[in-house]
């Protein structure tokens, strides 16, 4: 899926044949396909056909930058498009000039408010701030005590018990925070639906007593076209200031926050990215941008890819591939540069042979944990072993795990994946003359 | 599945807020002097798309409705409704199966991606099953949020239902043995067993969860006899790749379509249904207790395309 779309626009621009400028017509079909790549992404249909219409006006008579292919230009347009309707360099919220600043949550059930409030507390105290949690959620069965939980492990006082109505917890904390010096002041507030009348009127009703200077749309970053109706109605009875896109660690494309954005103009301040406290970081609209299109962000990955890789290792490799010579500790460069370029799924498919790395079974691309100790295991072989694996019997195996710290089924695998790649190689050496390396041209 | 029966009128009422929302607009496409061109199938294709079936389902049933009127089976565009109504019912016959509970105990199995609903499904579904003169368990196996276990106990409490459950962060194997144990040792009717919410793309959760069900397969064979995946509304085409891998890591008997009492359609399921042949079992159209259902495709399709 990583670079589907530029391998798709790329077939298109090769059959047309159209080279050095966009025109109406070998850009129609690209943004054809561009298209569904937003709508897989969840990006509003009438985001999308807005989007088209913006990128088309741009794209037409461009000369296309002689270090890029057209399908290249194409995605550039559409990636610094999307980067720019995302919000350019990111959003940060502003402390209130007299404390607290009050932050209020807000969204439908399960989009992860009461993990987000504590992950909020603890993102202000490493900022050296000392936040208040608010538990104003009355209506979830034990919403309440999980933020208490969640408070007592990052040593952040939270207050709201039962019996208390939700206006009254933030009313209370907002006097609490004042009294006691505690900012940012943190209010969690009950799931709801954004067709419900009343509890959205309560929702207003706090904002209205309590003045939150940011109120923080939490938005589920697998929403599907659903998410302008619930920003939208939202924003309309309560006011919302910015979005926090949560549960980005899965593989959702995250489209929805493009539609957010369109609808409401409102900008993303920070992502969720895991369950654990720590796991918020500020919303970088870039990232976003090439993950909607589902993609290594195009320009800055071949960036990556031509600081990473080495071109002479890379050439190097291509010497001993033509030679049958791939040895373990080729094999163990490869996995290096792999690690070297961050994010694995992101900078497989840039890599010489990563697509192979990918296509090969799970166990090498699952987890990076796994190239660790592939690292590991090699890191224990004698230079004759790593030269020639085949030597490598029971006992050796043995042997190895022990040094690695890893087990003889470890070893066992990682000789598999090393064979199955160097089989793959070998199939490869027929094409030899068409091979060409994936480092970008320029 | 008596006990879920003759609601359907609630179902629709709950499911009657989409159906507006969507109306309003076929009423414009198909209105029946209206040329079948393509801006029609492009506002047709839209609608679907909308109601989350994804670009490549919405072009497919747009593609097939063009070939109806090339071979002069529709003429008019108000038949086009009817068209895709067809579809989409004939996509989702198959979805509909009850569950699957006559088994003593029955064990079902509760998972899916964090916030999807599955706490308070497991509450409801418990809810149903004893509101129906069923004798049931709880297993709270969700041991890693905080105060998960908190959140099944207080359910239990205000449905009349034991709870089994361990101090939190015990390991979740341990909770479910005990709970398989108890439930055979009760003689209860079915035990429902509550699982941390994982995402799909965590391989070392997935696995916690296959072996979750090889615990359970071990101590009572043939059990579980449901391996629910709970999923809301709202997801998006992300959906089809959570119920796949799910599918993929212990084999789904069918999903769980909570929150459709809101604006969102569920559409992803049509996917589902269609490529994993994965059934839909349940839908919850409110925070009711008794708003759980069974699903029916009829229904479901009127919500997603409405007769005119």
């Amino acid at each position: 899926m990583l670079d589907s779309l530029s391998t798709r626009l790329q077939s298109i621009f090769d059959r047309l044949g159209g080279r050095g400028r966009l025109t109406e017509e070998n850009i129609q079909e690209a943004l054809r396909e561009v298209r569904v790549a937003l709508l897989e992404a969840d990006v509003n249909f009438k985001v999308v056909r807005a989007f088209i219409d913006r990128v088309r006006e741009k794209a037409v008579g461009q000369d296309v930058l002689r270090s890029l292919t057209p399908a290249q230009h194409v995605v550039k347009v559409v990636h610094d498009e999307l980067v720019e309707l995302l919000g350019g360099s990111g959003h940060r919220l502003t402390p209130a000039p007299h404390p607290p600043t009050v932050i209020m949550l807000i969204g439908l059930q399960g989009s992860g408010k009461t993990t987000t409030a504590a992950k909020l507390a603890r993102w202000y105290t490493k900022q050296g701030q000392h936040p208040l949690l608010a538990a104003a959620d009355t209506n979830r069965p034990a919403a309440q005590d999980q933020l208490q939980t969640l408070g007592g492990e990052l040593g952040v006082p939270v207050v709201g018990g039962p019996g208390q109505t939700p206006l009254a917890i933030c009313r209370q904390a907002r006097e609490d925070a004042a009294a006691r010096g505690l900012t940012p002041l943190i209010l969690d507030t009950a799931g709801r639906l954004h067709i419900d009348e009343a509890l959205l009127a309560e929702l207003a009703a706090i904002r209205k007593e309590v003045l939150p200077h940011h109120v923080l749309l939490v938005l589920d970053a697998m929403t599907g076209q659903d998410a302008v109706t619930v920003a939208d109605r939202f924003n309309k009875a309560v006011g919302v200031d910015a979005v926090i896109l949560t549960k980005l660690d899965g593989d959702a494309r995250g489209g929805a926050a493009l539609s957010v954005r369109s609808v409401t103009g409102r900008p993303i301040a920070f992502a969720g990215i895991g369950e654990k406290t720590d796991a918020l970081e500020p919303f970088h609209p870039d990232r976003l941008a090439s993950r909607i299109l589902g993609m290594g962000d195009v320009l800055s990955l071949v960036e990556r890819a031509q600081e990473g890789v080495d071109q002479t290792k890379a050439e190097e490799l291509v010497r001993k591939l033509r030679e049958d010579a791939f040895t373990l500790d080729d094999f163990r460069d490869q996995l290096r540069q792999v690690r070297q370029l961050g994010p694995l799924d992101q900078v497989l498919g840039m890599l010489p042979f990563g697509k192979m790395l990918r296509a090969a079974p799970k166990d090498l691309t699952a987890e990076s944990t796994d190239l660790g100790r592939f690292e590991a295991i090699i890191g224990s072989m004698t230079p004759d072993e790593r030269r020639s694996p085949e030597v490598i019997n029971g006992s050796r195996r043995a042997r190895i795990a022990r040094g690695s710290g890893t087990t003889v089924q470890d070893v066992n695998r990682l000789l598999k994946q090393y064979a199955q790649m160097r089989k793959m190689l070998k199939q490869l050496k027929g094409m030899e003359g068409k091979l060409r390396l994936p480092i970008p041209r320029g | 599945m008596t006990f879920l029966s003759g609601l359907r009128d609630r179902l629709r009422e709950g499911l009657k807020r989409s159906q507006e929302h969507l109306a309003s607009g076929l009423a414009a496409v198909l209105a029946p002097e209206r040329p079948i061109d393509d801006a029609l199938y492009e506002e047709l294709e839209e609608l679907l798309l909308a109601a989350d079936l994804g670009a490549t389902l919405a072009a497919d049933f747009t593609n097939r409705a063009r070939e109806e009127v090339m071979f002069g089976t529709v003429t008019r565009a108000d038949q086009l409704r009817p068209l895709f109504r067809r579809f989409l019912a004939d996509t989702l016959q198959p979805a509909a199966q009850p569950l699957d509970l006559d088994h003593r105990p029955a064990v079902v199995l509760m998972l899916g991606v964090n916030g999807a609903g599955k706490t308070t499904t497991a509450a409801k579904l418990a809810a149903a099953l004893s509101g129906s003169g069923k004798r049931v368990l709880l297993a709270a196996a969700d041991t890693f949020r905080a105060a998960a276990i908190e959140q099944l106990q207080r359910w239990g409490e205000r449905i009349d239902v034991p709870v089994i459950h361990q101090a939190a962060g015990s390991d979740p194997a341990a909770v479910v043995f005990d709970a398989v144990k108890a439930a055979t040792a009760r003689g209860v009717d079915a035990l429902i067993v509550d699982t941390a919410g994982r995402l799909h793309t965590k391989a070392n959760l997935m696995s916690e969860l296959a072996k979750l069900k090889r615990v359970i397969e071990r101590q009572l064979p043939g059990a579980p006899h449901e391996s629910l995946m709970v999923m809301d509304a709202p997801t998006g085409q992300n959906g089809f790749a959570q119920a796949r891998v799910f599918h993929e890591t212990i084999g789904l008997s069918g999903v769980v379509l909570t929150k459709l009492d809101g604006t969102a359609k569920g559409g992803i399921v049509v996917r589902i249904v269609r490529e994993l042949k994965v059934p839909v079992k349940l839908i919850g159209v409110g925070e009711r207790v008794d708003d759980l259902q069974t699903f029916d495709a009829e229904t479901f399709v009127d919500a997603l395309l409405p007769v005119q």
